[in-house]
Formats: C-alpha cells, sequence, structure tokens
C-alpha cells in the first residue's frame, strides 16, 4: 500500500504564488478527482509534484510512502514510484516509442529482480492491445505528429507499462472521442488496483466512467471542497460559481479566469 | 536543467600511442626534393613524379583559403610527410602483422569486424598500408581490393586510366598538397556485373604528433557493378598539429552502384580537409556517408556528379562539435543530365562552445529536364556558447527542375528532459536520447558497427553530466 501526503504545498512559477496551500493525501486502490475553473493551479499542482523546474517549492511538503519527495530529482521521483500523464505530452522526434518505453521499464524495474529484457516485449504487447493500439505504433517516434487521441492513448499506454505507486493523470480525457474516452477509462480503472490515481479534469464525463472515491475542487490554489462523487455531478449540474456560492466559499469567475 | 560543464569526447578507446619502428621518415617540411625522395623510395613510374611536381607547383601557387574555417594554426614547414612503419612486405594476415601495430589495430576492433563481416579489409598506420587481404571468392571474379601504392606497382595501366580524372590537382590548395605528397589509400576495382554485398573496409591510423597523411582512395565500379567502402579513422591526442588530407574518387559506371561511408574520430590536434568526388553514370547511383566526431578542423563537402541520364545520389552528413573544434561541412552535387535526383540530409551538433557550419552546393544545369533534389539540413545547438552558421548555394539553370530546401535550428528543450525524467530517465540519459533521436535519419544509414560506436560516445557524453540543479 503505497501513500502520497500532499501537506499544506504552496508553489510559485515566475515568482507568482499559484499554490495556496494544497494538501490532499491518495492512497492505492484510491481514484481521486480534482477539478476547477481554468487557471486555478491543477497542473501546476501535478508539474509541482512531478518536479518540474519552472515551478518552485516555497512552502509545504509532499511524501511518498515517508519519503519527502521534494528533495528529489525529477527521476529519483519516477524511480520512487512517481508519474505523471501530461496534459500535452512533448514530440521527441526520432526517438522510438519502443526504444523509450523499454529504457523507462529498464530504469523503473530494473531492482525486482525481473530482466527488463526478458519481460519487455509481451507486456509491451499486451499494454498496447489494452488501450486499443497496434503494435506499429510503438515503432512511432514518441509523440511526434500524434492526434491529441493518439498522445492521450500513448500516456495511458506508459502508464500501464511502468505501473507506478502513484499516478497524476493531467486532462487524460481532452481530445479523446466517445470510444477512446471509455476505453481510457477501462484502463486507467484497472490499472487503479495497484496504483493511487489522481486525475485531473473539467468534465464529469470521464468520472462516470471512473467513479472516483474523491472528488476535490480546486479554486485558486487551494481545495476548498471535497466529498464523494456526487460531489462532481453537482458541479457539472450547476457550474462553478452558483455550487460554491450554495456551499457558501467565495468565489466569483473573473478571479478564477 | 539545461547547461553544466559538458567534457570533450571521451576518446580513451583511442588515445593510446604505439612504439613504432619506422623504416623511414622524412625531414619535417616540405621543398621539391621531399616530393622527389617520396616519389624515388616508392620506386614510382615516371609520370607520377611528374604530376607530382606538378601539383606542388600549384600548392605553391595557391594561398591557404580563408573562406571556411580557421586554417591559421597549420605550419606546414613543420609537418612530417612521409614516414613509413618498418615492415618487409605487406601482410596478408594479420600474423604477419609486426606485434605492435597488430595490436594497435586488435584495439580498434579491425580484425574483429574483417572475420564478422568485410569483404576485404586495408590496415593503414601512418603513411604506408600494413595489411591488406580480400576475400578469395572477389579476388576470383576480378575486383582489385589492394593499398594504392601496391595497385600503382602492380596494375599501372588501370591505376594510370583512373587517377585524378575525378579530381584534379588545381581543385583546392589542399587537393594540391595531397598529390604533391599522396601515399596509402585504397585501389578499389569491381568489374562490370559483379555485385558484392559485403562491405570493403580501410582502417587509417595515424600515430604522432606533426604528422602528416595523405591517402588518395580510387573506386572503380563497372558498369552493373555494385559495392560499398567503409572507412573508420583515429588518431592519438597530441599538442602539435597534424594534418590529414585525403582524395576521394569515384567513378560509377551505367547501372552501377556504390556506397562509401566514413567515420572519423580523429584527436583535437588534427585538420582534416578532404576532397571527395564521384562521377555517376547512366542510371547509376551513389550513396554517401559521413559522420565526423573528431578533429580541431574538418572541411568536407562530400560531391556527386550525376553525368548520365537517371542518375541519382544520396547524402547523409553528421557532425558533432564540442569545444575547439571546427566542422565546415556539406554537400555538393552537379545535375548534368535529365531525370537525375539527389537527396541531402545533414545533421549537426554543436556544444560546449564548438562551431558547426552547413556549407553546400546544389547545381542543376540546363538541360537537366526534370532534375529533382532535396536538401535537408538541420542543427542541434544545445548551450549559448556554441555556434551554427548555415550557408546553402542553389543555382538552378532548368525550368522543369524541382527543388526543395528546408533548414531547421533547434534546441533540446526543458520540456523534452522533463517529459523524460518523469518516466525515470537519469538527464544524462535523457539528453543523449534526444540527441540520438535528432541523429536517427542519418545514424540508421550508417552502418552497423559504425553506428553503434556513434550511439556509444553521444552516450559517454553526456553521461558526464553533473547531478540536475
Amino acid at each position: 500500500m503505497a501513500v502520497l501526503e500532499i501537506r499544506n504545498l504552496h508553489a510559485s512559477v515566475d515568482r507568482k504564488e499559484i499554490l495556496k496551500g494544497v494538501t490532499l493525501t491518495a492512497k492505492t486502490g484510491e481514484i481521486h478527482s480534482i477539478m476547477g475553473p481554468n487557471g486555478s493551479g491543477k497542473s501546476t499542482l501535478a508539474l509541482a509534484i512531478a518536479g518540474h523546474p519552472r515551478y518552485k517549492i516555497t512552502k509545504g511538503e509532499v511524501l511518498l510512502d515517508g519519503e519527502n519527495v521534494l528533495e528529489m530529482t525529477p527521476d529519483e521521483r519516477a524511480r520512487k514510484g512517481l508519474f505523471l500523464a501530461f496534459q500535452h505530452p512533448v514530440e521527441i522526434p526520432g526517438v522510438s516509442i519502443s526504444k523509450f518505453l523499454f529504457n523507462a521499464y529498464a530504469a523503473l524495474h530494473a531492482n525486482n529482480g525481473s530482466s527488463a529484457a526478458k519481460d519487455f516485449p509481451a507486456l509491451l504487447k499486451k499494454s498496447l492491445e489494452g488501450v486499443g493500439l497496434g503494435e506499429d505504433f510503438s515503432k512511432r517516434a514518441l509523440n511526434a505528429g500524434f492526434s491529441g487521441g493518439e498522445k492521450k492513448r500513448n500516456e495511458v499506454l506508459q502508464l500501464r507499462m511502468l505501473k507506478p505507486k502513484i499516478a497524476l493523470l493531467d486532462e487524460i480525457d481532452s481530445g479523446l472521442d466517445i470510444d477512446a474516452l471509455k476505453t481510457v477509462a477501462k484502463v486507467v480503472k484497472i490499472q487503479a488496483d495497484e496504483t493511487g490515481i489522481i486525475v485531473i479534469t473539467h468534465y464529469q464525463r470521464i468520472l462516470k466512467h471512473l467513479n472516483p472515491d474523491f472528488v476535490h475542487i480546486m479554486v485558486d490554489g487551494r481545495i476548498v471542497k471535497s466529498g464523494k462523487h456526487e460531489l462532481a455531478a453537482q458541479l457539472e449540474e450547476k457550474g462553478y460559481v452558483q455550487l460554491l456560492k450554495e456551499m457558501g466559499i467565495d468565489y466569483n469567475e473573473k478571479e478564477g479566469a | 536543467m539545461a547547461g553544466g560543464a559538458i567534457a570533450e569526447i571521451d576518446r580513451t578507446q583511442y588515445d593510446f600511442h604505439t612504439k613504432e619502428k619506422l623504416a623511414v621518415k622524412f625531414d619535417e617540411g616540405l621543398s621539391e626534393k621531399t616530393v622527389r625522395e617520396i616519389s624515388t623510395y616508392k620506386k614510382e613510374p615516371k609520370w607520377m613524379l611528374e604530376l607530382r611536381l606538378k601539383a606542388f607547383q600549384e600548392f605553391l601557387r595557391r594561398p591557404i583559403p580563408t573562406w571556411g574555417a580557421d586554417l591559421s594554426g597549420i605550419n606546414f614547414d613543420e609537418i612530417a610527410y612521409y614516414a613509413s612503419p618498418a615492415i618487409e612486405r605487406k601482410a596478408r594476415s594479420w600474423e604477419d602483422v609486426p606485434a605492435e601495430i597488430k595490436e594497435t589495430f586488435e584495439k580498434l576492433g579491425v580484425p574483429e569486424a574483417e572475420r564478422k563481416y568485410l569483404a576485404g579489409s586495408i590496415g593503414q598506420f601512418k603513411s604506408e598500408a600494413v595489411y591488406h587481404n580480400l576475400k578469395k571468392e572477389w579476388e576470383q571474379k576480378g575486383v582489385i581490393f589492394t593499398d594504392m601504392d601496391t595497385a600503382l606497382r602492380e596494375h599501372e595501366e588501370l591505376v594510370k586510366k583512373h587517377f585524378m580524372r575525378i579530381v584534379p590537382f588545381t581543385d583546392n590548395k589542399l587537393a594540391a598538397l595531397h598529390y604533391s605528397v599522396w601515399s596509402g589509400g585504397s585501389f578499389l576495382f569491381v568489374p562490370k556485373g559483379v555485385k558484392v554485398e559485403q562491405p570493403f573496409q580501410n582502417y587509417f591510423r595515424m600515430n604522432s604528433g606533426r604528422e602528416g597523411m595523405f591517402e588518395h582512395t580510387l573506386i572503380v565500379i563497372e558498369d552493373g557493378a555494385r559495392a560499398r567502402y567503409l572507412e573508420g579513422c583515429s588518431a592519438p591526442r597530441y599538442e602539435e598539429a597534424s594534418v590529414h588530407s585525403a582524395v576521394i574518387e569515384i567513378s560509377i559506371g551505367e547501372n552501377a552502384d556504390a556506397g562509401y561511408s566514413s567515420v572519423q574520430n580523429w584527436s583535437k590536434n588534427i585538420y582534416n580537409m578532404n576532397t571527395k568526388r564521384a562521377v555517376v553514370g547512366k542510371n547509376g547511383r551513389m550513396s554517401w556517408i559521413d559522420g565526423s566526431l573528431g578533429s580541431k578542423v574538418t572541411m568536407l563537402y562530400p560531391m556527386s556528379i550525376l553525368k548520365g541520364e537517371g542518375a541519382s545520389t544520396s547524402n547523409y552528413n553528421m557532425t558533432f562539435s564540442t569545444e575547439g573544434s571546427w566542422k565546415d561541412t556539406g554537400a555538393k552535387v552537379v545535375h548534368a543530365a535529365p531525370y537525375t535526383t539527389s537527396k541531402v540530409v545533414a545533421k549537426s551538433i554543436s556544444m560546449n562552445g564548438g562551431n558547426a557550419t552547413y556549407r553546400g552546393l546544389l547545381r542543376i544545369n540546363p538541360g537537366a529536364k526534370y532534375a529533382k533534389s532535396h536538401v535537408q539540413c538541420d542543427a542541434l545547438i544545445l548551450d549559448d556558447i556554441s555556434r551554427t552558421d548555415t550557408y546553402p548555394h542553389n543555382e538552378i539553370y532548368e525550368t522543369t527542375a524541382s527543388f526543395g530546401h528546408e533548414a531547421s535550428v533547434g534546441r533540446i528543450s526543458d520540456d523534452q528532459v522533463f517529459y523524460l525524467m518523469n518516466r525515470g530517465l537519469k538527464e544524462s540519459e535523457a539528453k543523449s536520447m534526444i540527441v540520438l533521436g535528432f541523429l536517427d535519419e542519418v545514424l540508421k544509414e550508417i552502418p552497423f558497427e559504425y553506428a553503434v560506436e556513434f550511439n556509444r560516445l553521444v552516450k559517454l557524453e553526456f553521461s558526464r553530466l553533473g547531478a540536475v540543479g
């Protein structure tokens, strides 16, 4: 059982404070969803936890199984079991998915007593099938010229292959058609058996498939409300302004946008 | 995350010096006397001596070129122009090669490569070949593969017919120098219709400072024939400048197919300035692949003259420039007949103060109807103290011709590095993966053994990066 504890996290970009005290705990087997209006700091939270150099942590802690993640380099965090599915995966021309994934798999699972070279081909084949991609897909250069949907499937493919302890999925549902959305949600759901999942999204539609255990609403760099799945449905129905007003939380759209 | 001190390529594999016994080494500096002595020592025919003397006059007459890389560090009076290792005769078996020289080539992996995948192999140590071997099968089919000096003795008429027909000594100052003092190199002759799938290789090894290496390679692929030729070059590191100036001439008949691949990893004291040129007959094909890792200065613009209708050429060029190194390279293509096609792909990496220049010429002559050409040059520049320049020169005189040119200059982005690190790769691994990806289009054209070598060197370079800041 892995536990990610985010405690009073503050982070800034170019000296502008974006995260103003986020606290959240996620465990293996749980699916959390973070929702919030544009600019509320959802992506910043994901990138700051993963260790992107642009984001400066000014206060707070992030612990993975009790270890301080913030002192680690991004690759050390990955090797400890943290994974981020990017909202905008970058293109890396000339590097095939299979070559990249083999290296990543070997880096993450080298000390598990399993041989990467032996296990990898079968795992790749199975994982490709699982996300609805053909074998030829792994010969393509990483994200180069991919459609929005292909990029997202590729992120989920990596989630399946790398089997992290905790995965942050940043808008994994954007750019997907209905069928692709179902496939992606199904794979994430299966992975949740061995991974703690935090899904960042604008929309309820993926949550219908995922049925998250917890829904958090983030506004202006803080989680202002946490609840069960019903919270997402209420949000869909009423929108941020009205729902937050009903809950007695001070929010106006301009401030958040 | 970007930046950090990056040391030069780890060349320890090459950086060993062999204790050598020399049969002869002429005094440093160049004079008519030296030129005559080289020819006399080699017992050459008179026509070759005359050619050398004419070339020497041309060398004296021409100024040092100033339009490209900085050549001011060369002192032509300090170079030893000819040095021959003490060998009784050229060995046909590695067992007969003097132990210390054999050891050199063993360390470079040459005999192993020969056993595994070569049709024929030559090893040149300083000015002379010390070893050559051609598999029986090909010898019986009339293939000739030997060092150039032996070829001149044993196949004089054939050599005379082709020598200096493609690159004249008037071509440039370094070519004039080359023809004055040339020694060694390969002669490959593949007769009509003979197709050799295994490559031929010559490995060139310099061994001291202030040395000159001027090998001449002549490749004749007759009508309907096919062959691949590979070259590897290395030297240990010295403080004093050395000069390498080769001339490569390749003649390709009708429907013939030739490939030339060269990967050089000269040490940082070497000025590497070569003239390489091919003339391609009707429906013939020429493929150039050049990888340039080492040297202080490299100036190299392999050229294809597409003389026959339907002739084609491809030129893949890859350079790696780091501190104190200037790679001024490119490709030249002349379309001189209808329906000729050419493709140029050049990739350069500059880092740690290195300087990479692409300099190309594309000419489509009047009457070269429906000629097609595509030139692509991409530069990857890894920091703010390095430099990259592109000077394409295109002359299109034929209205039915089609021509495309693409150029790009890029950097490794922090987001790319972060993406890969988020998947568990170290910063150095992430960067070398991005660089190798950038080179992939050219790397996959390079013969396997050399590509592996290139991969290894790029990874070594990046593994020296410190921890992430």
